[in-house]
């Protein structure tokens, strides 16, 4: 029990696949615009890692190792399939706010990075909490993202208006604000992991760190 | 053929929808790859090749077998499968026939199979020439030409980038915003820049 609590919160804080793996960017920034968003993106990716770890894990075994890529981007895309469907016909206003990022969830490196690294080689208990744990560090990154950027861009949280004469900073919400943001919040990472004496390993980056 | 079609689809492509700055598509291959300018034409070279014929490829697919049998569904996952046996496949055949070439820019290949520029011009692709399950007259070739210069676009902000932060490294930045911060921040100036592009009025 407590190594499944164990994969459970290294994702939230110790491993958050954002801030301390830096992987699947391009949905992050592209879609933290409002909190709304973020939070839609954020199950939906954890609803496609969780599938497809379970699937996974539990297939480890049948799985030549040799076409498990190919394996996995099928289980994977299969997931995401469901997801698009689900979401086109219970949150149409979602989905069109989200656009292409939903079928893009796919190429999505934490759902690769997890099933490559974790649900292959753990059973299917370990990987389901390490997908719930996961998703949940990647919905929170996510949302921590797009709170800044709503406040500063348009001064509203999830729609509410929080201060009044606050004139907002649009470029915010727009794709310049998306690059400056994650780029102080990882220095202010850096800055704090420095502070602890513990150097971040921040060269692993992105798709290219997960294959 | 409206001309007028093919440069409103470049100038968008390349400036205006820039993959890179203003869609944040291939954004992870980007940072990770700029470090230096010949890596990252390589990288930009086969990026473009990809989603060209990818582009081509999955337009066949989605003209000829998903919308005849009411498949479209199945977009997303008929989509990566052929783009990824198609990524191996040139890898394999560029490895034993032209090995200059694959050391130029083969070894990106295998890199490019989980970039979201590649299927994201694809989704893109469907999206845009099909309307309502209908092929557009010409959709192919608006499609190839929106897939090579999407690639264009992102070879075009590699460039700028790994040329930037090849001077960087001589720069005296704070310890903690050495490295990726700083690429990010710099990235998120250019597309500022970029923005400006987006006051064209394209009909």
């Amino acid at each position: 029990m407590k190594k499944l609590i164990k994969e459970f919160t290294k994702g939230i804080v110790l491993e958050n696949p954002t801030f301390a793996l830096v992987l699947g960017l391009c949905p992050t920034l592209a879609v933290s615009t409002t909190v709304e968003n973020a939070i839609g993106m954020g199950i939906a990716a954890t609803f496609v890692l969780l599938g497809s770890n379970i699937i996974i894990s539990s297939l480890r075994n049948f799985i030549p190792d040799r076409i498990r890529i190919p394996c996995f981007i099928v289980v994977i895309a299969t997931f995401v399939t469901i997801t698009e469907l689900l979401m086109k016909a219970y949150f149409p206003a979602l989905n069109r706010a989200l656009g292409i990022y939903v079928p893009l969830i796919v190429v999505n490196c934490i759902v690769l990075g997890r099933a490559e690294a974790f649900a292959c080689k753990n059973n299917v208990m370990h990987s389901l909490f390490d997908a719930i744990g996961m998703g949940t560090g990647f919905t929170l990154a996510l949302i921590i993202i797009a709170a800044i950027r709503e406040f500063l861009g348009n001064g509203t949280l999830l729609g509410f208006k929080i201060v009044k004469n606050f004139e907002p900073v649009t470029v915010m919400v727009l794709a310049p604000g998306a690059l400056l943001t994650i780029g102080l919040l990882i220095a202010l990472i850096n800055f704090l992991h420095k502070i602890k004496k513990s150097k971040l390993n921040l060269e692993r980056l992105g798709c290219d760190g997960c294959r | 053929m409206d001309v007028g079609r093919f440069i409103v689809i470049i100038i968008s492509m390349v400036f205006i929808n820039n993959f890179i700055l203003s869609k944040f598509l291939g954004l992870c291959s980007f940072i990770g790859v700029s470090k230096e300018i010949k890596p990252a034409v390589g990288m930009g070279m086969a990026v473009i090749f990809v989603t060209t014929m990818s582009s081509m490829i999955t337009w066949f697919i989605y003209r000829f077998l998903l919308i005849p049998f009411d498949l479209t569904y199945l977009r997303t996952l008929s989509f990566i499968l052929v783009i990824a046996s198609f990524v191996q496949f040139v890898e394999m055949v560029v490895r034993k026939t032209v090995p200059i070439l694959y050391r130029a820019f083969g070894i990106y290949l295998p890199l490019i199979t989980v970039n979201c520029a590649v299927l994201g011009v694809a989704v893109l692709n469907s999206d845009t020439f099909f309307m309502g399950a209908k092929a557009e007259a010409g959709g192919f070739l608006f499609s190839t030409v929106q897939g090579f210069f999407a690639g264009v676009g992102y070879l075009m902000a590699m460039l700028l980038m790994s040329g930037i932060r090849e001077r960087l490294d001589l720069t005296d930045a704070p310890e903690a915003m050495k490295g990726v911060p700083l690429a990010f921040v710099i990235a998120s100036l250019m597309s500022l820049a970029f923005m400006g592009f987006s006051g064209f009025k394209l009909h």
